[in-house]
């Protein structure tokens, strides 16, 4: 199905956020996910056969067309922009998250053992956070989640892709 | 002295516990007790007399390490059953130690992936958080929006206002109302949020749980131009 292919790589092409296979059939009005998952096959094939300058990444639940990682230096120059740090603090307060969600902020700081609240403001600020609701204890403290940008930005599929936890897997049995 | 540059970089009072047991080359099973915390209230009192903000977490840490050092100089008690295991007083801390090790580790392996706009890029500009387009929107502040329910309810007649209903409702049930609304609309105005419920409870409701989704940053509130109505935006991606 020829026009659907071109149909799917103008869609991923023109989109800002990934483009979830979901969203593809729902705007081109087909019923069939397998056919649209063929195409992006296909496509994400002709693209790595390409060897080209960038390609078709599965992130955050969808399709994306990213640039190669070994062009990174010609690209900041072309963005003018200094990498975005994260602190180390900013790093450990992403990670007792996204491995703990939903977690509280005492939740975080006993694992840090550290005040965490600027790093969460950083966080949340930066949307790689946001804020899930309340637990249902006492002073109902507010719950904290990973976004969709989160996946973004550390090029994961879902949640499930993170690495399992080193050690203290073995420590819990 | 390298410490000095060293101090700077520690991320807690426990990481400082696992950089001194790094450099002892000791077991974290089983700490030395009395050498580490020597060399931790040593650490502590460098960076005292450098004028380093010393966080309040160093000292719980540096008591806690001096109440297993008193325990561990005690005999163990001595059980009827003889050979009875004495709970290590340090089992504790080496618990927290490992659990705070393994999260050090997955952070540095985040920072090791292939960021988005710093490894990798996509096309065209990121979207900066605080830009919106084409219209300029103005952030309301909590007054703006209390005057505006405020003068929302003064222009209401008094046969708008029913009576107080007896149905059981709740701010959380209203919250999810809401959000429920907003994730079909994106965006509301404040005044027709109101505009849905007739009774005072329900429009106090209204303004608490649009104020409550506010704080969480689940929501914004925003007018194009001074005087403006005022829209409520969803805040988060679903």
């Amino acid at each position: 199905m020829e026009d659907l292919r071109s149909i799917v790589e103008a869609l991923i092409f023109a989109s800002e956020a990934p483009l979830s296979v979901d969203k593809i059939a729902e705007i081109v009005g087909v019923e069939d996910r397998a056919a649209v998952i063929a195409v992006i096959k296909t496509l994400d094939e002709e693209y790595a056969g390409r060897n080209g300058g960038f390609h078709l990444a599965e992130v955050a639940g969808g399709y994306q067309f990213r640039t190669r990682a070994d062009m990174a230096s010609w690209l900041r120059k072309l963005k003018g922009i200094r990498p975005p740090g994260l602190s180390q603090a900013a790093l450990e307060t992403l990670a007792v998250v996204a491995y703990r969600q939903p977690v509280t902020r005492h939740e975080i700081e006993k694992v840090r053992g550290v005040d965490v609240s600027g790093a969460l403001r950083g966080l949340l600020d930066k949307r790689l956070l946001r804020m899930l609701g309340r637990k249902n204890v006492p002073g109902k403290p507010i719950i904290y989640g990973t976004t969709k940008r989160f996946l973004e930005v550390f090029n994961l599929k879902d949640l499930s892709e993170l690495p399992t936890l080193r050690e203290f897997q073995e420590l819990q049995e | 002295m390298s410490y000095a540059i060293k101090l700077d970089i520690f991320e807690g009072p426990l990481d400082l516990l696992l950089y001194l047991i790094k450099k002892n080359e000791v077991d974290i099973y089983n700490i030395p007790i009395a050498v580490i915390t020597e060399q931790y209230l040593n650490h502590l009192e460098l960076m005292r007399s450098m004028n380093l903000d010393l966080a309040g977490e160093y000292l719980v840490l540096a008591a806690t390490l001096l109440n297993i050092k008193s325990k561990m100089l005690l005999p163990p008690e001595e059980t009827e059953e003889g050979e009875e295991e004495q709970p290590d007083p340090r089992a504790e801390l080496v618990r927290q130690l490992l659990e705070y090790q393994t999260f050090k580790e997955a952070a540095l392996d985040l920072g090791r992936r292939t960021l988005l706009e710093r490894d990798v890029f996509k096309r065209g500009p990121m979207p900066e958080v605080k830009t919106d387009p084409e219209e300029e929107l103005i952030e309301v502040d909590l007054f703006k929006l209390v005057e505006a329910f405020r003068e929302i309810v003064a222009g209401l007649k008094d046969e708008d206002l029913l009576e107080i209903s007896t149905e059981k409702m709740s701010l959380s049930d209203r919250i999810n109302e809401i959000m429920e609304k907003l994730s079909v609309e994106k965006s509301m105005q404040f005044r027709d949020l109101l505009a849905d419920v007739r009774d005072r409870r329900m429009m106090i409701y209204t303004l608490l749980a649009i104020l409550e989704l506010m704080k969480m940053r689940i929501v914004r509130a925003c007018q194009t131009h001074t005087f403006g109505p005022i829209r409520i935006f969803l805040a988060v991606e679903e």
